[in-house]
């Protein structure tokens, strides 16, 4: 459980940043009167608190994967499966796909709706790219012979990657609604908040993706092996 | 003032009911006493602070409910009371978790004079296994698992020869000799669970797991699974004996060793397959 | 440093105060069906949660009728006997205390009282209702499938919860048990990403975190750790749901199941252990912080007097939040996982005592020369208090890891949790209702029929649990539809339990009371006016009551003051709400 324990401080660490800045040491009795709030109007949009409160979310739910996989790949008779070529294809693909929609948004900046329309199709095709991909692998891992139910690290494969490609699944959406958007002919500064979230998750679910990916190819296992060494 | 009267009847009859009533732990038939005075330590601590708590609630309330005319004091926080406070309760705390922990340690450090048993847990019944003479436990396998071979030893392992199998009856302990006993488990979680003995341990499928205890008491002592394990999980009985070593030896010489058993299922069914030609 | 603001700075316009945009329904239906308003969603969640609160507690008459007088009742047979104790542990835990307290009073408390005109999202809010609701459809579901319901215990601990031993465990028991989990906690986290946006993005001016009543930190913090702690069930259940449906073996190791070696392999059923734990209990508390934040408002409110130590009881909230992430395991001590865990967890979980403890010195230190209304909502919150310190003590039993080896799984493990998260938590959830419904409904709650409920719960709920617990030290196991013949629980002990069944029935039928109260009130009540308690805390500051779409008139309120001037020396009442500009009296008599 180490892995979620680690998230869980990270979140810890940000959320007493956030408390440390809350004043949670002044006595409210003594203070009659209007208190402006350092959070006022220039602070960030509820969707963005939103989104950030929902990738902690994601983020619990990912590092528990991780935690299971860890644990369970402590046991002796762990033999992982062989990981398809095809993912180092597909990594690069959804790092494309986040930089088209990083793209997208700097077109916001510079008031390009052309740019951002382009940004956002882009990144939209090449995350498709990217699911069929991931299908493609299966398949090549179903045609070798690695089943779900023949092994838990293959299961653990199957899981891992579906649960990641759902998410991208979700955010294609998202990110279909706010292309319609764009499509229409909306104004840059219109989509401003569509294409930040978009892109804020697309980054986040690369982020998650590359952690996947050293887990499952067993880059992680060295890091995993130190942790446990300083842990015990 | 009704409402405070009651409150204090609870904290009291509470206490009460702890000291007067029949219903108690049985009593303890292993080295374990140090569990219950841990327990009983944390009774008369915990018991205190529910008292105390009450009881000011009980005066709070009959000294201070609404009348008219009366005014509640304006009084935000006394830091030094609360900080009294918070002192006083991580002392208590450290008093019932040091002498815990203490008590775990020994729990978890098994003497090097134990001698190994196993207990198999089944849906619903209990096996056990002693070593032979070689005072070893063979090894085993889910796998190997069948009517022949109930506790599923390897039959190519020359230790488990000569382990003494108990299929469906009781086990017998000697009184004042440290056993460690490995717990398995073929289909689900169990749990060995003698009152009388205080430890416990679940028996988790696809491991070994284990905990020690000497008995200190002989008699005959229910052996009940405190893991939910199914349908009939409350039926999941068995017994314990604790006898004297003499007694105990004579029991053990009667048993038979996995070599006999499956030797005389051999000849049973070569019987079988002679009658029947 | 002391920060006192003068009255200079209350010259300010509410106009200034940024507004928000409002969905407005248009129809019956977006009204009061598919409605997007908090208040509505709270109730639709409180009634569904309640609803389903009595289907458990009818399954809790039933498992008290069996162990109270085993072999009478010859229509409960031991697998049904697993089924009720599984399904009432399961509604209990998550579909009525969960929702009740995050669905129910998160929604219609928090934007009141943080004054806010809605939830940031009340569409995804509208949607958390509503898959909340088919996640309990499901879960009824699995009472009519063949097979019946799953058996295998609240914690559904592998391998028996999907094999055939158990009930529902090979059938659809067990499938449609996981699938309402998962919908539950899809639910649950769109409801809680609102809870958590709007308590930090739209709290009205002034109302800085400081100033928040300890019902908004309690709710706040539990959904916090809920939306933290939810994925860990959520992981567990699907990979369980696999290994059932597609045969993986995530928790499944090898095994043979009567006589039959089966398919499964390599799996770890400990695994499963942690990973719900890991979410179980985090519950636990999920379910006591907004207790304890509801209760603090009903004692300081029902006392006349400010909640004693405020900031000691924020800082306990959000250590007790923080710490019940890494206590998980001491649900395990004799799982057979590593022995040398019990040292960390047993530190750890008996170190939670602590902040514990401070909340409930504060709590009664409140009392004293406090000016004390015995309402029925102060009569709940006093018996909270003696339950809930009553099942914490118990806690400081099973907590420390070498003396839950013989108390563990048996009645006293039952005994203790029912006390702190299932008696004491209903207290608040009484006291509670019978706070806010004059605020929700308009009306009062009959008072006389509110004490009688009242007595009857307090001491009925107490003669149930407290006697448990000496069952258990006698060592009785849970989840034994009958005890049977042993050398150690001697016959006076089956009199005890016939007792105990009795004082359940007659708590059980007080509920009935209850619900006929909240019914009959909602027409005869005595009209309760805008703030009947003389409270301070927004929600009683509504322009309407009950308060209309969009909570305040056309201005926002502007917060001036912390939730807790009770009593204040110097002012004309004993109460002043937060909005109340400060007036022509000083501050006195408080201590720096």
């Amino acid at each position: 459980m180490s892995a979620i324990v680690l998230f869980l401080a990270v979140v810890a660490v940000i959320a007493g940043w956030w408390l440390s800045q809350q004043r949670l040491a002044s006595k409210p009795w003594l203070e009659t009167g209007v208190i402006d709030d350092a959070r006022g109007a220039s602070s960030l949009p509820p969707a963005k608190i939103g989104l950030g409160v929902f990738l902690a979310v994601v983020g619990s739910l990912f590092a528990l994967f991780v935690s299971a996989y860890t644990m369970r790949m402590e046991l002796v008779d762990w033999r992982s499966l062989p990981v398809p070529k095809l993912l180092w294809f597909n990594t690069a693909v959804l790092i494309v796909s986040s930089g088209a929609l990083q793209w997208a948004r700097a077109a916001v900046g510079r008031d390009d709706g052309e740019g951002v329309l382009i940004g956002l199709l882009a990144g939209g095709a090449s995350a498709l790219v990217f699911l069929i991909g991931q299908l493609l692998a299966w398949q090549q891992l179903d045609a070798a012979g690695y089943l779900p139910a023949a092994n838990p690290a293959n299961a653990f494969f199957y899981l891992i990657t579906a649960t990641h490609a759902l998410h991208v699944v979700g955010g294609l959406v998202a990110l279909g609604r706010t292309t319609v958007k764009a499509w229409r002919g909306a104004e840059p500064a219109q989509l401003r908040l569509g294409v930040e979230l978009c892109t804020m998750y697309w980054h986040f679910l690369l982020l998650v993706w590359l952690v996947l990916l050293a887990l499952l190819t067993g880059w992680a296992d060295d890091f995993v092996a130190i942790c446990r060494q300083l842990l015990t | 003032m009704v409402v405070a009267l009651i409150l204090l009847l609870v904290a009291i009859g509470s206490v009460l009911f702890h000291l007067l009533s029949p219903w108690w732990w049985t009593p303890i038939a292993s080295n374990w006493g140090y569990i219950d005075d841990t327990i009983s330590l944390t009774f008369w601590i915990t018991g205190a602070v529910f008292v105390a708590v009450v009881a000011f609630m009980a005066y709070c309330v009959f000294r201070f409910h609404h009348k008219e005319g009366r005014k509640a004091a304006y009084e935000p926080e006394n830091k030094r009371l609360e900080w009294w406070l918070t002192v006083g309760t991580a002392v208590g705390v450290a008093a019932m978790l040091a002498p815990g922990l203490v008590v775990w340690h020994q729990f978890v450090t098994v003497p090097a004079d134990a001698s190994q048993i196993e207990v198999m847990g089944q849906q619903w019944r209990w096996s056990y296994r002693l070593p032979g003479k070689d005072g070893k436990l063979g090894t085993s396998d889910v796998r190997n698992v069948s009517s022949d071979n109930p506790l599923g030893l390897n039959p190519g392992d020359a230790a488990g020869q000569d382990d003494v199998v108990i299929e469906s009856g009781d086990l017998h302990l000697p009184i004042g000799k440290p056993i460690k006993v490995l717990l398995r488990s073929v289909d689900v979680l169990h749990n060995f669970y003698v009152p009388e003995f205080r430890a416990k341990m679940d028996m988790v499928p696809g491991a070994v797991t284990y905990f020690w205890f000497t008995p200190t008491r002989t008699g005959s002592f229910d052996v009940l699974c405190a893991e939910l394990c199914g349908i009939a999980h409350a039926q999941m009985r068995s017994k314990v004996i604790v006898q004297e070593e003499g007694e105990y030896q004579a029991w053990l010489e009667q048993q038979q060793t996995f070599a006999e058993l499956s030797g005389q299922r051999r000849t049973l069914k070569a019987t079988y397959q002679v009658s029947g030609e | 440093m002391v920060d006192v603001l003068s009255d200079t700075n209350t010259g300010i316009t509410p106009a200034e105060v940024v507004d928000v945009e409002l969905y407005h329904p248009k129809s019956w239906w977006t009204t009061y069906i598919f409605s997007q308003d908090a208040k509505v969603i709270a109730i639709q969640y409180a009634l569904t949660a309640m609803a389903i609160g009595m289907v458990a507690l009818v399954l809790s008459w039933l498992m008290r009728l069996q162990l109270g007088f085993p072999g009478t009742f010859s229509f409960i047979d031991p697998s049904q006997y697993l089924q009720f104790i599984t399904m009432h542990g399961m509604i209990m835990v998550i579909y009525l205390l969960t929702a009740l307290f995050l669905g129910g009073f998160g929604n219609y408390l928090i934007p009141l009282m943080v004054g806010a005109r809605d939830m940031v999202f009340p569409y995804v809010n509208m949607l958390s209702y509503w898959i909340y609701l088919l996640a309990v459809v499901v879960l009824v579901a699995t009472f009519f499938v063949p097979g019946g319901p799953t058996g295998a215990g609240w914690t559904l601990y592998p391998p028996q919860a999907i094999l055939s031993g158990t009930p529902g465990g090979n059938e659809w028991g067990i499938i449609l048990m996981l699938a309402s989990l998962i919908l539950f906690i899809i639910g649950f986290t769109m409801g809680g990403l609102n809870y958590v946006v709007t308590v930090l993005q739209a709290r009205t001016r002034g109302m800085t975190l400081m100033r928040m009543p300890l019902t908004v930190w309690g709710i706040f913090t539990a959904t916090v750790m809920a939306l933290l702690a939810f994925p860990a069930l959520f992981v567990a259940a699907v990979m369980m749901l696999l290994d059932r449906a597609l045969g993986t073996s995530f928790f499944m190791p090898t095994l043979q199941e009567m006589g039959q070696l089966m398919k499964y392999g390599g799996g770890s059923p400990l695994l499963f252990q942690h990973l719900f734990w890991f979410f179980g209990h985090p519950e636990v508390y999920i379910v006591a912080l907004p207790a304890f934040g509801i209760v603090s408002d009903l004692i300081s409110t029902h006392a006349r007097k400010n909640i004693f130590g405020y900031r000691m009881m924020v800082w306990a909230i959000v250590a007790i939040g923080a710490l019940s992430f890494v206590v998980w395991a001491h649900h395990m001590y004799v799982s057979g996982m590593h022995p040398q865990f019990g040292f960390f967890f047993a530190t750890t979980t008996l170190i939670i005592a602590i902040p514990t403890a401070i909340k409930v010195y504060n709590w009664v230190l409140t009392l004293w020369r406090g000016d004390i209304h015995l309402t029925v909502p102060m009569l709940f919150a006093l018996a909270f208090i003696v339950t809930f310190v009553n099942g914490g003590l118990t806690g400081l039993f099973l907590g420390n890891v070498v003396v839950d080896v013989p108390l563990s799984d048996t009645m006293f493990v039952v005994a203790h949790f029912h006390m702190v998260m299932g008696v004491a938590p209903i207290m608040v959830v009484f006291g509670a209702i019978y706070h806010w419904y004059p605020k929700i409904t308009g009306r009062m709650l009959n008072d006389g029929l509110g004490k009688f409920h009242f007595w009857v719960t307090f001491l009925g709920a107490y003669a149930v649990f407290f006697p448990m617990h000496y069952v258990g030290l006698q060592g009785m196991p849970r989840r034994y539809h009958d005890i049977g013949e042993t050398s150690f629980i001697p016959a006076s002990a089956h009199d005890l339990n016939a007792f105990i069944s009795v004082a359940a029935l007659i708590v059980g039928a007080a509920q009935l009371v209850f619900v006929f109260n909240l019914a009959w009130s909602l027409f005869k009540g005595k009209e309760a006016g805008g703030n009947p308690w003389g409270a301070t805390t927004l929600e009683w500051q509504t322009p309407q009551t009950p308060p209309a779409h969009g909570n305040w008139g056309k201005e926002l309120p502007i917060v001036y003051r912390w939730a807790y001037d009770y009593s204040v020396p110097g002012a004309p009442r004993d109460f002043v709400p937060q909005n109340e500009p400060p007036g022509g009296f000083a501050v006195q008599g408080a201590r720096a």
